[in-house]
């Protein structure tokens, strides 16, 4: 890590420690009850002491949660490529896409819980209607996003559809699709542990929070708190991190490497 | 509208394949129901007629949805708690308060970190992280605090509906703030403007592309934050309670009805904040 790495990163670091510590010490002089805020270190016990719970609850979740984003951004690209060529699916489509994108999906979990049941398989399918339309929307605008010229490039070369999707479209359409890709880590963690305030077997984040809520073991709420933040910064820098390998091409990576 | 035919086709095809799954989706409920009525011989007409119309379907069919939308809506009063327009108005208080209050911080905020620039180093890192945190996770325990404090009844929930509209608003305006371009900036700096006159000349006029699309997503982010406040909250009404007692009693119908509402009031908020950030950006002359 470069020196100039380092000093970017002071400033978040000192701040985080301030909060922390005002944390800390608030609590503790003011006396306010652990019901209501407990101290960070109550909770980093906490998180030390339920580590087998707190996995096992990390181990049911996960798996709705990458199902479900990956069945539903992969569905997403495919519709999107095969409605590539239709301008009369795509005019009927998009508007359609757009408006589903603003509603409040996690609303269907109660009927997934229903169709699929109690287990993950149901968190799954709710994560797959809230990541499907982000990318679909995304992965159009991606795929007519290559200039004109470079189509009449292609077309010289005698390159057919399929070449040129591959050669050019796909490559240009890519920081769409990764923009899509990180918009659904966020949404698919949402979808996960909200469906799970619907029913769930005894395991789960979502079920942890609500369950331990209704006990009042505000310490454990926060240390599974802080397990989905930790899963869901780690999802997001996962996915940015292999589209730096795939976009280098692309100016907002360039810039910072000169 | 040059629109206009291929979105009806394509609404009529999803009616279509609506109806077809309803169809096999519910068939073998029906089959079991002719089965407990001892009727053994039954066409296939009368299996779809009766899968297409039965009391607790797995997939109510798209009628049956309409015909309680508009018993819930139209023929109820709205003072009864059966009503949807009873339960929506909760939900829409929940969410325009919420949203005020969380855009109104998310834009104070904005304002100050593109100010003070240690404020923007330090704080701005955790604003942009947040974002990949599912901090809707955090809302059982809002209502559980808020209510050790006898913040009970609606303040929970726009409260929730502040906080998930907060940070978009805050990274948007931030970045809306910020879209000026050095030669206007310079352009400020030869007329010797004041920060202040910077700010209120250039950086907000400019930033009002990005100040609609913000108010959008919080809209729809409030939104689903009232929504899920009411599923942790559900003795006080609201359409996440309709979801959560259509679950637990089984009337998927109900269910269905509440999450058209939920979905109609998140379009008209997002529509009617396009409509005047469209009617606003052309009378400032940007290019739309």
């Amino acid at each position: 890590m470069t020196s100039g790495r380092l000093a970017n990163l002071l400033p978040p670091i000192a701040f985080g420690l301030a909060v922390l510590a005002v944390w800390e010490a608030g609590v503790r002089l003011l006396h306010v009850p652990a019901i209501i805020l407990p101290p960070p270190s109550a909770i980093a016990m906490r998180l030390a002491a339920s580590v087998p719970t707190l996995a096992a609850d990390f181990n049911q979740t996960i798996r709705g949660v990458l199902a479900g984003y990956a069945i539903g951004s992969l569905a997403g690209f495919v519709i999107a490529v095969l409605i590539d060529r239709s301008q009369f699916l795509q005019r009927g489509l998009m508007p359609i896409g757009n408006l589903v994108s603003a509603l409040p999906i996690v609303g269907i979990a109660p009927i997934m819980v229903m169709w699929f049941g109690f287990d993950w398989q149901s968190k799954a399918a709710v994560v797959v209607v809230m990541t499907f339309f982000p990318m679909l929307v995304n992965a159009v605008a991606g795929l007519s996003s290559a200039g004109a010229m470079e189509r009449d490039l292609m077309k010289t070369y005698g390159a057919d559809y399929w070449q040129t999707l591959l050669a050019l479209r796909l490559p240009v359409a890519m920081p769409f699709i990764f923009n899509a890709l990180k918009i659904n880590t966020t949404l698919a963690m949402i979808g996960a542990i909200v469906a799970e305030f619907f029913g769930t077997p005894i395991v789960g984040m979502g079920f942890r929070i609500s369950t331990e809520v209704g006990r009042l073991q505000i310490d454990m709420v926060w240390a599974t708190i802080v397990v989905a933040a930790i899963t869901g910064s780690l999802f997001y820098a996962l996915v940015a991190g292999v589209e730096r390998r795939v976009t280098f091409w692309h100016p907002s990576y360039r810039a910072k490497e000169a | 509208m040059k629109s206009a035919l291929p979105i009806t086709t394509v609404v009529l095809a999803i009616l279509a394949v609506w109806y077809v799954a309803a169809a096999l989706m519910n068939a073998q409920l029906q089959r079991d129901l002719f089965a407990n009525a001892g009727r053994t011989h039954y066409s296939t007409q009368e299996l779809i007629a009766g899968s297409l119309n039965m009391e607790r379907p797995k997939l109510p069919a798209p009628h049956q949805v309409a015909g309680e939308l508009y018993k819930l809506v139209f023929l109820t009063p709205p003072t009864s708690k059966r009503s949807l327009v009873y339960h929506g108005a909760i939900t829409l208080e929940e969410t325009l308060i919420g949203f005020a209050i969380g855009s109104a911080l998310g834009i104070g905020l904005a304002v100050l970190i593109v100010s003070m620039r240690w404020l923007d180093r330090s704080m701005m890192p955790w604003i942009v992280a947040s974002q990949t945190v599912p901090i809707i996770a955090l809302a059982p325990m809002i209502v559980v605090i808020l209510n050790q404090f006898n913040i009970t009844g609606i303040a929970p929930k726009a409260a929730i509906a502040a906080y998930l509209s907060f940070f978009p608003v805050t990274v948007g305006m931030v970045k809306g703030f910020r879209s000026p371009e050095p030669l206007q900036l310079d352009l400020m700096r030869t007329y010797s403007a004041t920060r202040a006159q910077t700010f209120l000349k250039l950086r907000a006029p400019a930033s009002a592309p990005f100040f609609f699309a913000s108010m959008k997503v919080a809209a729809a982010a409030a939104l689903v934050g009232a929504v899920v406040a009411e599923v942790t909250k559900s003795e006080d009404g609201g359409l996440g309670a309709r979801l959560l007692a259509g679950s637990y009693y089984g009337q998927t119908v109900q269910i269905w009805a509440a999450l058209f509402v939920a979905a109609a009031l998140s379009a008209a908020l997002v529509g009617a904040i396009g409509v005047v950030g469209r009617i606003a950006q052309r009378r400032m002359a940007f290019p739309s």
